[in-house]
C-alpha cells in the first residue's frame, strides 16, 4: 500500500502488521463514503495525537489523486515538486520531502545507507556540525542541525521547595508515617524522616528575531520549541519591535506546525530591534506573570539596538531584581575580540549573572551545563556592578 | 442572621451594597450566575481592586462564615486540608501503655479518629452549619505551586476529601467557592474551566467617587472628586504599578487626617507614597508630573460642577 509507505516516509511508525490490519478494517468496513475510510484508515495509523495533522494532510493529497503518488513513488524522479504545493500551502515540510524522496524500488537500498549515514553522523559529522556557526552553515546542514537541537534536553536544574518526601536519610522527622509505622510495629515508635522536596524553577525565554539575529533565530526558535515541549513551566517570547508571546504556539509537537503558529502570531520577522522598549512592555506587562516562583531568564538576544539603548538599562535592572538568574545568550560573541562597543551590549552587560556565546550547537550544548549548575547569585554583586557601571 | 441566596442580579447587587461594597453590573451578574449555578468564581485582577473584599462582603452580608485558605508556595495536604494531632496521638499511646491495656486494633482506630483530627480550612469548608454551607475563599490561588492546583481541581468537583484512615468525607451542600489570583502565574485552563470568570478592573471615574463615599463618609466632596480624578489620571500614566481601589481609599484617609480639604501640591508629593509603591514611579510623577495632574484635575472639577450646576 503506498499510502502507508508515504506515511512512513513522513515519519509516521507504521509497520508491516499495521498495514495488515488497514487492509482487513478497509474491508470490513468497504470502501463506501470518504469519511468512513478516512476514519478507518486514522484508527489504525494514528496512535498519537501529534501525528493526527501529519496525517489528514497526508490523506486528503494522497486519496485526491493517488496516480501523482504513484508517478511520483514509482518514478525515482527525486527532482518533481509536489504540484499541488501551491494549492496546499501550508502543506507539512515533512510530508512533502517524503513526497519528493527517491522511489520505491530506491527505498529499500535507501534505508540500508540511511543507516550508515546515521552512524556516521554520530561520529564525525556531527563532531564537525558541532562547531560550524550557525550562520555558514549549508541548508542540509541546517537539517542535520535542527535534528540534534530537537534531540538536546535540558538537563533540569533543581532548587529545593517547601514540600517534603520521604526520604530516610532527610533531616525533619515526618510524624505522619511515624506514628502508621508506629501501630504496626511491636512496642517502638521507629522514627521515619523527610527531607525537602527539589524542583525545576520556571524558564522564561526572550528570543530576538530582527534583522540582525534572522539566521540565528530560526535556530533558536527550534531550540525553544525542544524545550517547551521538554518541560513544564516554560515560558517563551519574541521580539524585534514588539514583544510577543509564543508559549502556546510552541506547545504543538509538530515543529513545522508550531513554527507555522509562530509565523502567523509574529509580525515583526527579521525587523529593527526596539530592546529597550520590548524589556519594558515585558516588564510591565509580562513579568509579573510569569517570573512568580523564582523563574529563570533566558535573552537570546545580539544586544544591538536600533535606539541606542535608551533605558535599557532602567529595564534590565528590573528586570535582573526579579528574575532568580538572569543569563544572557549572544551569538556574537564567537568573534575572537569581541569587545561589548555598542551602547546596547554596554547597557545590559552589567545586569547579567551569565553571559555565552551560542552560534553553534557546541555552545547549546554547553548552555545547558550551565543551566544545570547555577551557583546561588551572590547577594549584593547586582547593586555593587550597578553602582561600578 | 441569615439571608437566602439572591433570585436576581438587581438583588446580588442590593446584597454587596448592604456590605458597603459598590460593583458594577458584570461582577454582580458573574456572582450572581456562581450563586446559582453552584460553580466556583474565580476572580483575576491587579492587586486592591477587592476581590478579597468580595468573599468577605458576601459572607457577611449572607450570614454564612467564612472559611479562608491564604495559599503559598509549599502549601499542602497537612496545612491545606487535615493534619493529625501528632502530640495527642503519641499521649493516647503513652497512656494506653501505661494502663497496660494495649490492643492494637483498638488503638489505630482509637488514635487514627476525628478527635485526634486538626481540621484545616479545605475540609472545614465542606462542613455546613445552621446557617448553611459557608463561603470559602482561596486567596492568591497563584502563589502556590501546580500539585496543589490539581489537587484543588478534584476537591472543587465533587467536593470531597478522602482521609486514608477515616474514609471519605463529603459535603453535603457545596459552599461557596470564590478564587482570587493575582496573576503571578498563569492558572491551569482544566481549573479555569470549572470556574466562572471575571477579571476585576479598576472601577470608573463615578463608581471609585461612590466607593469613596460609601466607605469614608467623613471626606468633603470638594477633595474626594479631586482625589478620583487624580488618581483616574495617575491610571493613564505609563507606571509600572497602577494604583488600585485600596490606594485611592488610603489616601484619601492620608489626606484627610492631614486635614487637608483640598488637594495641593505639597500635600501630593509628600503623601504620594500612600498611592505609589515603587521608587521609579514616585519619581516619575513628584514634582512637576503631580503639579500638571493636579492642574489639569482642578479644571476637571470645576467643569464637572458647573455641568452639575
Amino acid at each position: 500500500m503506498y499510502f502507508a509507505r508515504l506515511l512512513r516516509a513522513a515519519g509516521l511508525a507504521v509497520g508491516t502488521g499495521k498495514v495488515m490490519d488497514a487492509v482487513t478494517a478497509v474491508r470490513i468496513i468497504g470502501i463506501g463514503s470518504r469519511q468512513d475510510f478516512y476514519w478507518c484508515l486514522f484508527s489504525q495509523f494514528v496512535n498519537r495525537y501529534d501525528q493526527r495533522e501529519l496525517f489528514d494532510q497526508a490523506f486528503h493529497i494522497f486519496w485526491r489523486n493517488p496516480r501523482i503518488m504513484e508517478k511520483m513513488m514509482g518514478a525515482m524522479l527525486p527532482t518533481i515538486h509536489v504540484d499541488e504545493d501551491s494549492e496546499h500551502e501550508k502543506l507539512n515540510r515533512r510530508l512533502a520531502d517524503a513526497l519528493e524522496a527517491p522511489g520505491v524500488d530506491a527505498r529499500e537500498e535507501r534505508d540500508s545507507e540511511q543507516i550508515e549515514f546515521d552512524a556516521s553522523f554520530t561520529f564525525s559529522s556531527r563532531e564537525v556540525l558541532q562547531d560550524i556557526d550557525f550562520e555558514a552553515m549549508t541548508a542540509a546542514e541546517i537539517v542535520e542541525a535542527k535534528r540534534a537541537i530537537a534531540k538536546l534536553r535540558l538537563p533540569i536544574m533543581d532548587v529545593p521547595t517547601r514540600r517534603f518526601q520521604r526520604d530516610e536519610r532527610g533531616y525533619r522527622v515526618d510524624m505522619r508515617s511515624s506514628l502508621r509505622a508506629a501501630l504496626r510495629s511491636a512496642d517502638s515508635i521507629p522514627l521515619k524522616f523527610k527531607k525537602p522536596r527539589r524542583r525545576h524553577p520556571p524558564l522564561v525565554m526572550l528570543c530576538d528575531i530582527s534583522g540582525s539575529m534572522s539566521r540565528y533565530s530560526r535556530m533558536f526558535l527550534h531550540f525553544m520549541h525542544s524545550i517547551t515541549n521538554d518541560r513544564d513551566r516554560v515560558h517563551a517570547f519574541v521580539f524585534a519591535t514588539r514583544l510577543t508571546n509564543i508559549t502556546r504556539h510552541l506547545r504543538h509537537r509538530d515543529i513545522d506546525l508550531a513554527l507555522d503558529n509562530v509565523a502567523d502570531a509574529v509580525s515583526d520577522w527579521s525587523g529593527g530591534t526596539r530592546i529597550g522598549a520590548c524589556l519594558k512592555e515585558f516588564n510591565n506587562t509580562w513579568s509579573r506573570r510569569v517570573l512568580g516562583q523564582g523563574a529563570i531568564t533566558l535573552i537570546l538576544s545580539d544586544g544591538l539596538d536600533r535606539e541606542a539603548a535608551e533605558g535599557l538599562g532602567w529595564q534590565m535592572e528590573r528586570l535582573a531584581k526579579s528574575t532568580r538568574r538572569l543569563i544572557w545568550i549572544n551569538p556574537l560573541l564567537r568573534y575572537d575580540g569581541f569587545e561589548p562597543k555598542a551602547a546596547g551590549i554596554r547597557a545590559m552587560l552589567p545586569y547579567v549573572d551569565d553571559f555565552r556565546s551560542s552560534h553553534n550547537l557546541k555552545s547549546l550544548a554547553e548552555l545547558t551545563d550551565v543551566l544545570s549548575h547555577l551557583q546561588p547569585r551572590i547577594v549584593g554583586s547586582l547593586s555593587r556592578r550597578g553602582v561600578a557601571n | 442572621m441569615t439571608t437566602s441566596l439572591p433570585d436576581s442580579i438587581e438583588d446580588t447587587l442590593a446584597l454587596l451594597n448592604r456590605g458597603n461594597y459598590i460593583a458594577d453590573r458584570s461582577l454582580a451578574t458573574t456572582l450572581f450566575l456562581a450563586l446559582k449555578m453552584g460553580r466556583p468564581l474565580f476572580l483575576e485582577g491587579e492587586a486592591g481592586v477587592g476581590k478579597t473584599e468580595i468573599a468577605k462582603v458576601l459572607s457577611t452580608a449572607l450570614g454564612r462564615r467564612l472559611v479562608r485558605l491564604q495559599c503559598y508556595e509549599g502549601l499542602d495536604v497537612s496545612s491545606a486540608v487535615y493534619e493529625w494531632n501528632y502530640s495527642r496521638q503519641m499521649i493516647e499511646i503513652r497512656l494506653a501503655e501505661a494502663t497496660g491495656n494495649i490492643d492494637r486494633e483498638n488503638l489505630s482506630t482509637d488514635v487514627f479518629s476525628k478527635e485526634f483530627l486538626i481540621e484545616r480550612p479545605l475540609l472545614q469548608a465542606l462542613r455546613s452549619d445552621d446557617q448553611g454551607p459557608p463561603v470559602l475563599l482561596i486567596d492568591e490561588l497563584d502563589r502556590t505551586d501546580e500539585p496543589f492546583e490539581a489537587y484543588l481541581l478534584e476537591i472543587l468537583s465533587d467536593f470531597q476529601i478522602s482521609i486514608p484512615e477515616i474514609g471519605t468525607i463529603k459535603a453535603q451542600t457545596p459552599p461557596i467557592v470564590i478564587i482570587t489570583s493575582n496573576r503571578t502565574r498563569e492558572i491551569h485552563d482544566a481549573l479555569k474551566r470549572r470556574c466562572l470568570y471575571h477579571w476585576v478592573d479598576y472601577p470608573s471615574a463615578e463608581r471609585e467617587l461612590q466607593i469613596l463615599t460609601t466607605k469614608l463618609p467623613h471626606i468633603g466632596a470638594q477633595l474626594s472628586a479631586q482625589v478620583v480624578a487624580f488618581v483616574q489620571g495617575l491610571r493613564k500614566q505609563d507606571l509600572f504599578k497602577l494604583p488600585g481601589v485600596a490606594e485611592t481609599l488610603d489616601w484619601a484617609d492620608a489626606l484627610t487626617q492631614l486635614d487637608k480639604i483640598a488637594l495641593d501640591g505639597d500635600a501630593i508629593d509628600s503623601t504620594l507614597g500612600a498611592l505609589l509603591k515603587y521608587q521609579d514611579d514616585i519619581a516619575k510623577i513628584r514634582g512637576s508630573e503631580a503639579a500638571k495632574l493636579l492642574e489639569q484635575v482642578k479644571s476637571e472639577v470645576i467643569q464637572l460642577e458647573a455641568s452639575n450646576g
